[in-house]
């Protein structure tokens, strides 16, 4: 079998999204990653590929017979919800949100399960960007907050931050901090870390913020956190002394208790260090593609997650529109799932709701669901555009050709299969006349 | 008196996240995502084995995991994301559209003693 060498191609195991591997391989198979780390490695040459191309009930079935099915749910229910769309492209992405336009659905994503608390804190107080690659070359002061990258971001060390050699640092000019818990496999590489309690991180977050502007805390509240006054006034001055700092901030403070406002603790101080040095925060985000959903949603919606275009035009309500309240609440008739890893993230409130009513899953393997598509992986077989953590869009090179369709089409047929049918319901603008 | 209640930490693993490609159906992602990592001393105040499997109880729901004794903080308990931590997850997000993941209070009894 001829083999194929396809370098700089890239991979979405997590979201460092690295795009200087080279794969070796040959018209059924890749096997070789070479500079991937063992989660790369995985993502490349161990996923399996289903053999069979769709199902209606569990029982094989043709791919159009199972997109006029997909159709015919989406097209009946009064409250469908397409959810997912992590592991996919930024096509289909698009695709996925003319779709849930056209059926006049919510559509949420595994934003809403991940770092969606961090799209909040941003509309709360705003927030401060900038690029990995500008993080390499200057952060001299680099913070992990509830974050674990040494073994969910295996390369991000060496590649953007810490470990990288930069145009202007290098490891020696850099200081690392981590504040977590316990002492993970991060915090052993750390210049300093903080163990803090469950639960604390808001305190922590603010009492910082307020030494850094010079304000009054009150010690006896500090106690909780597990920190002492000292070791929060020598990270105060080392966050007034940099240069140029980022706090990534992980799943350990986005998903605990204050959620939300935990983040918001985190921009705000951010957002303060800028008056004395360049300051990022950014959240440390979920494999695959999940930053390339939020930039499509923001794109074409204007909201990040969590849209509904039941009134026709998109509305956006965290809470109410996103997939946990929504599926807990048996608020939703029909699923469309685009990847479903998202599934597997929900609380058994909502994914019981899933089981009781008609679903599509679109995924590389056939699942369990009343209608499954099979389609082409991103970045093995299909090509498309991929966001980094920082949000920076690259293009996948996948060494491998497939007669699957891709998500992207497949969204596309079921959208064109939904429009063949006749308006049976009043359409939203003419609601609109009707509500006023 | 009673012991105070433990606090259940999900975390993610590289070898969940290696795992997660091969299949989340699959023997060894079970195995990884059903092993609760507790401080010796915890387990050793509430008599429980090296090994055994227990029923985890949070304010939500029960799932069951084997317990490993670990280097992790007393008072906590470390176990990869998964299906069965999803069953102890609260519904409410606050209006934010996120469960509570992480740092749920839950009590833990011995079914079964490992081998
Ligand atoms: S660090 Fe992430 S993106 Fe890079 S090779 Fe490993 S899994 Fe792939």
């Amino acid at each position: 079998m001829p083999q194929t060498v396809t370098k700089f191609a890239t991979c979405a195991g997590c979201a460092c999204v690295c795009d200087d591997l080279e794969l070796h391989a040959n018209d059924a198979r890749i096997f070789e990653a070479k500079n991937a780390c063992e989660m790369g490695r995985c993502w490349f040459l161990e996923r399996p590929i289903s053999k069979v191309e769709a199902t209606i009930n569990g029982k094989p079935a043709s791919l159009s017979d199972a997109i006029d099915r997909a159709a015919m749910i989406l097209y009946e229910a009064d409250s469908p919800l397409v959810f997912g769309l992590g592991e996919t492209t930024a096509e289909a992405q698009r695709e996925a949100v003319a779709l849930a336009e056209r059926l006049d659905a919510t559509l949420d994503t595994e934003t809403s399960l991940t770092h969606g608390t961090m799209e909040l804190a941003a509309q709360l107080g705003g927030k401060v960007t900038g690029t990995l690659g500008e993080i390499r070359n200057r952060a001299d002061l680099i913070i992990y907050w509830g974050a674990n990258p040494a073994r969910t971001h295996p390369r991000h060390l060496e590649r953007y931050s810490v470990h990288s050699t930069g145009k202007f640092r290098t490891r020696a000019d850099r200081t690392m901090v981590v504040v977590d818990v316990r002492e993970s496999e991060t915090a052993k590489e750390a210049d300093i870390f903080l163990r803090i309690r469950p639960e604390t991180d808001f305190e922590a977050l603010t009492a910082l913020r307020c030494l850094v502007r010079g304000q009054r805390i009150v010690c006896e509240r500090l106690n909780e956190t597990g920190l002492s006054l000292d070791q929060l006034r020598d990270l105060a001055e080392r966050l007034k002394r940099a240069r140029y700092g980022v706090i990534f901030v992980g799943q350990g403070l986005l998903q605990t208790r204050g959620l939300h406002m935990n983040a918001s603790a985190a921009t705000s101080l951010g957002i303060a260090l800028n008056a004395t040095g360049r300051f990022l925060v950014m959240p440390l985000r979920t494999p695959g593609n999940i930053g390339g959903a939020d930039a499509m949603l923001d794109y074409a919606t204007g909201y990040p997650f969590g849209v509904n275009f039941s009134r026709g035009y998109p509305r956006y309500n965290p809470g109410e529109f996103t997939a946990a309240d929504l599926l807990a609440r048996q608020e939703v008739d029909a699923a469309l799932i685009v990847g479903v890893n998202a599934v597997k993230r929900l609380p058994d409130s909502a994914r019981t709701q899933l089981d009781r009513i008609p679903t599509i899953v679109i995924d590389r393997e056939i699942r369990n669901a009343t209608v499954s598509i099979a389609t082409a992986p991103a970045g093995i077989s299909a090509s498309g555009t991929v966001y980094r953590n920082d949000k920076i869009p690259l293009g996948f090179r996948p060494p491998l050709t497939s007669t699957r369709p891709t998500d992207e089409d497949v969204l596309r047929r079921i959208r064109e299969a939904v429009e063949r049918k006749p308006e049976t319901y009043p359409t939203a603008s003419a609601r609109m006349t009707i509500l006023e | 008196m009673s012991l105070p209640r433990l606090i259940l930490m999900p975390i993610r693993t590289s070898k969940q996240g290696q795992q997660v490609n091969i299949g989340k159906d699959h023997d060894d992602y079970l195995t990884m995502t059903t092993t609760l990592t507790v401080h010796p001393d915890d387990l050793k105040e509430r008599n429980i084995p090296n090994g055994a499997r227990v029923i985890v109880r949070t304010d939500h729901g029960e799932a069951e995991f084997v317990c490993t004794e670990g280097k992790v903080p007393r008072g906590m308990a470390f176990v990869p994301y998964g299906p069965p931590t999803c069953k102890l997850m609260g519904g409410d997000t606050d209006g934010t559209g996120m469960p509570t993941s992480k740092g749920w209070e839950f009590d833990m009894e011995v079914v079964l003693n490992a081998e």
